[in-house]
């Protein structure tokens, strides 16, 4: 399934992108550079180039299989790329890391699928998702400390889950399991969060509310979210990326993008 | 790990350590202490067959532990517990010394049989009870460790692992079945004599033995409730529900998931171990592909996830076999075919998942 590994740097020659001249993007967290990912024959992303600055929230559509998902894979060490390189943090090249490390580095992830564990309560979701050292040993001998329970606690807040603690956390609702999600990435201190459909499937308050969570998550960190409903993005965004093919075809504010003639043929519609 | 194991023993935990000690403490009164003519007077027969439920107890735990809240279904389990029984095989082998039927003070009777010269180098040490009991431990542990890692790092999971696991156990058939693997072929090892210059004939050892092995499952039960109460034991519940996520939160999952298999091969070895001295043999067929399947099945009908519906079921589906083979021999692999299905159909988390429906789901 996984696009074979090669070696990254093949890909900085043609494109001219060495991390040396990485200072010219002066506070980007995340930087992604003629990537290309292929399945079998097909590209899923195509010499894809990108740049997150540091506190953004960025939000990034397109039409189905326009690689959005990939693009996050590639990112989180699920799938290593053909060509092209990826940075984070300006020094920390993302291709050479496994996933584990990854997640060190400061880069938490949202499954589009809300992913936690149904079986343990809320509070021990949280608790296995924060920062802490996360080795075999260390945890078998790991005690909460007062000062972790208070950081568990201030996050069920944020996500608005306090009274539910202690339920199981497969019997959580939809939106529910969304915002536990959400606080495991909270959890982890990441720098960058990368949340991909974080509404699909909830209602209209609880569109609401994620997109005012979303919105106060950024600026401490970045935040970029993948996403398929329009009004959405545009109660949050400020910058909009459009995908299409596995390569960026537009980006700019929501305004603009809605109003970019290639961005109306292939997404919005005619 | 110990003060968060002491709020966390449950009810059943209790119950289990309970039963333990008075088993530990009954049985040698009944067998050693009670007259002979007495009604209460227990057979050594049946401290033995108490022994040997025992010994498959300790090895559903085992399997409970890697199934249960790893989610690793181990179809070659039987291995581990074969391994640690010819270890121990091959110390109780050295201590017949000259008493062999052919009188060789050095090779066990199969090797003056089939004409060997001398003691092959993996017998070495192997009259040291030490250093036996060191095999033990090490030879099952490093089988999965090696086993363990190479399947995990390649991420082989569910039925692809379960098959490979069935491979390897059949696969260490084929070898122990070999004369010229030094294990005594298709018999195996048997006509043991002393342990530790105690004779296995006499009812005192037989009841020391039964101690001990209700000694090492209560250890080995708090030690695994110590594993699953701590945060580790909810990072592998949390592997087993959702891998991906555990990955993207940090764990290396290969880490986790290879420990807790060679903690549990451990388990099984020490199983195995107990087991022999006990039934007085150790041949090839532990490592059948089919008793590995049985043991898992014990687990299922016990109950997978709790510790105790392990035990449970180990002890009620032998004691069941026990009497059922007794009665109908052709039919106790149908019951226990049957057993599964109802089991799985109706009783998805076994017997003990009877008791829990009634009592509220406490938060772990």
């Amino acid at each position: 399934m996984n696009a074979a590994i090669r070696e990254p740097n093949d890909a900085t020659v043609e494109s001219e992108a060495t991390p040396a001249n990485l200072d010219v993007l002066h506070g980007s967290i995340l930087y992604l550079e003629g990537i290309t990912v292929s399945f079998d024959g097909f590209r899923a992303l195509n010499d894809l180039s990108l740049y997150i600055e540091r506190g953004e929230l960025r939000c990034i559509i397109g039409p189905n299989g326009a690689g959005k998902s990939t693009m996050m894979d590639v990112v989180t060490g699920k799938t290593r790329p053909d060509l092209g390189s990826a940075f984070f943090d300006r020094n920390t090249n993302l291709l050479a890391l496994s996933e584990p490390e990854i997640v060190k580095a400061g880069i938490g992830r949202k499954f589009q699928k809300p992913t936690v564990f149904e079986q343990l309560p809320v509070f021990v979701n949280l608790e296995l998702a924060m920062r802490a050292d996360k080795g075999v040993w260390a945890t078998l001998f790991a005690r909460l400390s007062g000062e972790q329970r208070d950081r568990i606690d201030a996050v069920l807040e944020t996500i608005g889950l306090l009274e539910s603690r202690h339920r199981r956390a497969g019997a959580l609702s939809h939106g529910q399991k969304q915002w536990l999600e959400i606080g495991m990435l909270l959890m982890q201190e990441p720098q960058l969060m990368l949340v991909d459909e974080p509404v699909a499937g909830m209602t209209h308050q609880e569109t609401e509310r994620t997109a005012e969570l979303l919105v106060s998550l950024a600026g401490e960190r970045s935040v970029v979210v993948v996403e398929h409903d329009m009004e959405f993005v545009r109660s949050i965004a400020r910058r909009v990326t459009v995908l299409h093919e596995g390569h960026v075809l537009a980006e700019g504010d929501m305004d603009a993008v809605q109003n970019d003639q290639k961005v109306i043929e292939v997404y919005l519609g005619a | 790990m110990l003060a968060t194991l002491r709020a966390r023993l449950s009810l059943p935990d209790v119950a289990v350590l309970g039963i333990l000690a008075a088993l530990a403490i009954a049985v040698p009164l009944l067998n050693l202490v009670t007259p002979h003519d007495s009604a209460l007077h227990m057979s050594t027969f049946t401290v033995t067959l108490l022994g040997k439920y025992l010994c498959y107890a300790l090895l559903a735990l085992a399997v409970d532990l890697v199934w249960g809240y790893c989610g690793i279904l181990s179809l070659g389990h039987g291995a581990f517990f074969a391994l640690g029984g010819y270890a121990m095989g091959m110390y109780l082998m050295r201590q017949i010394g000259d008493r062999g039927v052919y009188g060789n003070p050095l090779l066990p009777d199969f090797m003056v049989f089939l004409n060997w010269p001398a003691l092959p180098w993996y017998w070495w040490g192997s009259s040291s009870f030490v250093f036996a009991m060191t095999l033990v431990v090490v030879v099952p542990a490093l089988l999965a460790l090696v086993f363990g890692w190479f399947a995990f790092r390649s991420r082989v999971t569910g039925v692809y692992l379960s098959i490979i696991t069935q491979a390897m156990t059949y696969a260490l058939l084929l070898a122990f079945f070999r004369n010229e693997m030094g294990f005594g072929g298709n018999n195996g090892l048997t006509d043991f004599k002393e342990l530790l210059g105690f004779s296995l004939h006499a009812d005192a050892t037989r009841v020391a033995l039964f101690v001990i092995t209700a000694g090492f499952l209560g250890l080995a039960y708090v030690g695994c409730r110590a594993i699953s109460a701590s945060r580790f034991g909810r990072i592998v519940v949390a592997i087993r529900d959702a891998e991906d996520r555990a990955r993207f939160l940090g764990y290396r999952v290969e880490y986790f998931k290879t420990w807790i298999f060679v903690v549990s091969a451990i388990l099984a070895a020490i199983a195995g171990a107990l087991y022999v001295p006990q039934i007085g043999i150790i041949n090839p067929g532990e490592f059948a592909p089919l008793t590995s399947i049985e043991l898992v099945i014990w687990v299922a009908i016990g109950g997978r996830g709790t510790l105790y519906g392990a035990i449970l079921g180990a002890v009620l589906v032998n004691f069941a076999k026990t009497q059922f083979t007794g009665i109908l021999p052709e039919a106790w692999l149908f019951v226990l075919g049957a057993l599964f299905v109802f089991v799985t159909l109706f009783l998805p988390s076994g017997i003990v998942g009877l008791g829990r429906r009634w009592a509220p789901e406490e938060a772990s």
